[in-house]
């Protein structure tokens, strides 16, 4: 599903973010990605959907190769990949059934067809009666569901979560990890970026540790291990 | 692109109108102030041009023939000016014809030359005009040097004088109108710069979700194109209904015949459309303008 091999990744002002990645990551498998600041896990997840791409290496996603892929074809890609976000990124001026709507006007899916997956999500995430509200007017816990409900509504294989708890307090976190929980039950990736220990240690998952733009560990139900 | 598509692209422009409310106001009140430039100078320009051309075609040239000159010899004349190109039409006048003509235009004084029909003074002519005005001069020196030509008139002085102030009445207006739409363009920009960076974040999240750059394009094109038609709505109602009141008052100063505007109908519907196209143009080229650096994400 996801293969890197050798990914090397030094920004235009001369900042080295990866500084050799070799990962491997299978269909249905969910992952955290740990690590303290400026380690490099960000640019781990950009590359991930070809918002940023590597110096040196090669990756894979759904047996594209990013590395030779044109601009056009970037937008088909993100069709196959969900992207969550610490903040949110909702379209302000959009209610909340429009942003969920957005992902499948893209891929011009009939009205009707359109309508019925829109509510089945929105209920899947426990927003169903709040569809007509815009961003503002819902709580962080509740516009970080819009988000998921957004990235999941055209059935992506993947899901790329980047500190999707990051602004949230911890009741609302959990609630928004038990439905990420069930995204991945029904054989969805999911690559979730963190600084939570508690998540980390309590629901137990793959952990990729990045530090200094290396991978540092990569165990199966493995532990946060840093001590904030 | 599917037909529904397209139809999604135009009900999104139309909704992203009502959604940047503050955005549409500016633009719109930026377009409407310059459309009422343009169109006030569009129309005085037209109405210009429209004199310039009226006067320019009551130019003619008067040839008259050799009072010797026998039949053979005025009908040979007549071919010879016949054969310069840019003549476009010539016409003979015998010298009764001068002469009837010449009683009519001085009124009662007229009466006085009545007694010359006996023993007419004057010549056999042939009036010509010109294909093109400017070649007045050039025609009337070819048609010099034909035989049995006794003298050739075309007001010399006032002519020149009137194809100089024509063309810079053309040229002033020229610069004037399209200084207007630089200008123009040049605020609908700044209007749009002010809300750019909103729109900077909307368009990365557009992309996120896997939006091609046509597809986000689109609707920016629509709204662009109906912020100009709102925007040139105002322009039109003050052009028509200012001309409607200029035109009936200069047909009732009846003595000033040679400022003839252009009339009413169809004038004022011809400058209506050719504010919606500009308003039209302008909202596009400032919208997708805006859009297209934010693309490359």
């Amino acid at each position: 599903m996801i293969e890197m091999q050798g990914v090397y990744k030094t920004y235009p002002n001369g900042v080295t973010a990866l500084n050799g990645i070799d990962v491997m990551i299978e269909q249905g498998e969910f992952v955290y990605v740990v690590g303290p600041s400026g380690a490099g896990k960000s640019t781990f997840i950009k590359l991930i959907f070809r918002e940023e791409k590597p110096s040196k290496g090669s990756i894979n996603v759904n047996n594209k190769d990013l590395l030779t892929m044109k601009w056009k074809d970037v937008p088909y890609l993100r069709r196959d990949i969900g992207v969550v976000f610490q903040d949110f990124k909702l379209l302000p001026n959009f209610t909340v059934y429009e942003n969920v709507a957005f992902a499948l006007e893209v891929i011009e899916e009939s009205p009707k067809a359109m309508r019925k997956r829109v509510m089945e999500v929105l209920d899947q995430v426990g927003l169903k009666n709040k569809a007509r509200f815009i961003p503002d007017e819902l709580s962080g816990g509740e516009q970080q569901r819009v988000a998921i409900a957004r990235a999941i509504v055209n059935h992506p294989s993947l899901l790329i979560a980047d500190e999707p708890t990051g602004n949230l307090d911890p009741d609302t976190s959990w609630e928004i990890m038990r439905i990420l929980e069930e995204i991945n039950a029904s054989g969805t990736t999911i690559i979730m970026a963190t600084h939570s220990k508690e998540i980390v240690n309590t629901i137990k998952k793959r952990v990729i540790a990045i530090e200094d733009g290396l991978i540092a560990r990569d165990e199966h139900r493995g532990e946060y291990g840093y001590e904030i | 692109m599917k037909f529904r598509t397209l139809k999604r692209h135009f009900r999104e422009g139309a909704k992203n109108i009502l959604r940047n409310s503050w955005m549409t106001i500016a633009s719109v009140g930026a377009v409407t102030t310059t459309l009422i430039l343009v169109g006030a100078f569009l129309v005085l320009m037209f109405n210009l041009n429209h004199i310039a051309d009226k006067l320019e075609e009551d130019v003619q040239i008067k040839a008259l023939v050799d009072l010797t000159a026998d039949d053979a010899e005025i009908e040979a004349v007549g071919e010879a000016i016949n054969k310069i190109p840019e003549v476009s039409s010539v016409e003979f006048s015998t010298k009764e014809e001068e002469l009837a003509d010449l009683v009519k235009s001085m009124g009662e004084e007229g009466e006085v030359w009545e007694l010359y029909e006996q023993d007419n003074p004057l010549n056999h002519a042939y009036i010509i005009k010109a294909t093109d005005p400017l070649d007045t001069e050039s025609i009337a020196k070819k048609i010099k040097k034909i035989d049995n030509i006794e003298n050739v008139t075309f007001g010399q002085e006032a002519v020149q004088n009137l194809f100089k102030f024509n063309q810079l009445a053309r040229n002033i207006g020229l610069a004037l109108i399209i200084g207007l739409i630089f200008t123009a363009i040049f605020l609908i920009s700044n209007t749009i710069k002010i809300t750019i960076m909103a729109r900077k974040r909307e368009i990365g999240i557009m992309k996120l979700v896997g939006a091609t750059n046509g597809f986000i394009r689109w609707p920016f094109f629509v709204e662009g194109m109906l912020l100009g038609v709102l925007g040139s709505i105002v322009p039109i109602a003050v052009i028509v209904t200012g001309y409607y009141y200029i035109s009936e008052n200069v047909s009732a100063f009846k003595q000033f015949n040679f400022v003839e505007l252009l009339p009413f109908s169809p004038f004022a519907w011809q400058i209506s459309l050719i504010i919606l196209l500009i308003g039209a143009s302008i909202g596009v080229w400032g919208s997708v303008m805006s859009v297209r650096k934010f693309l490359k994400v």
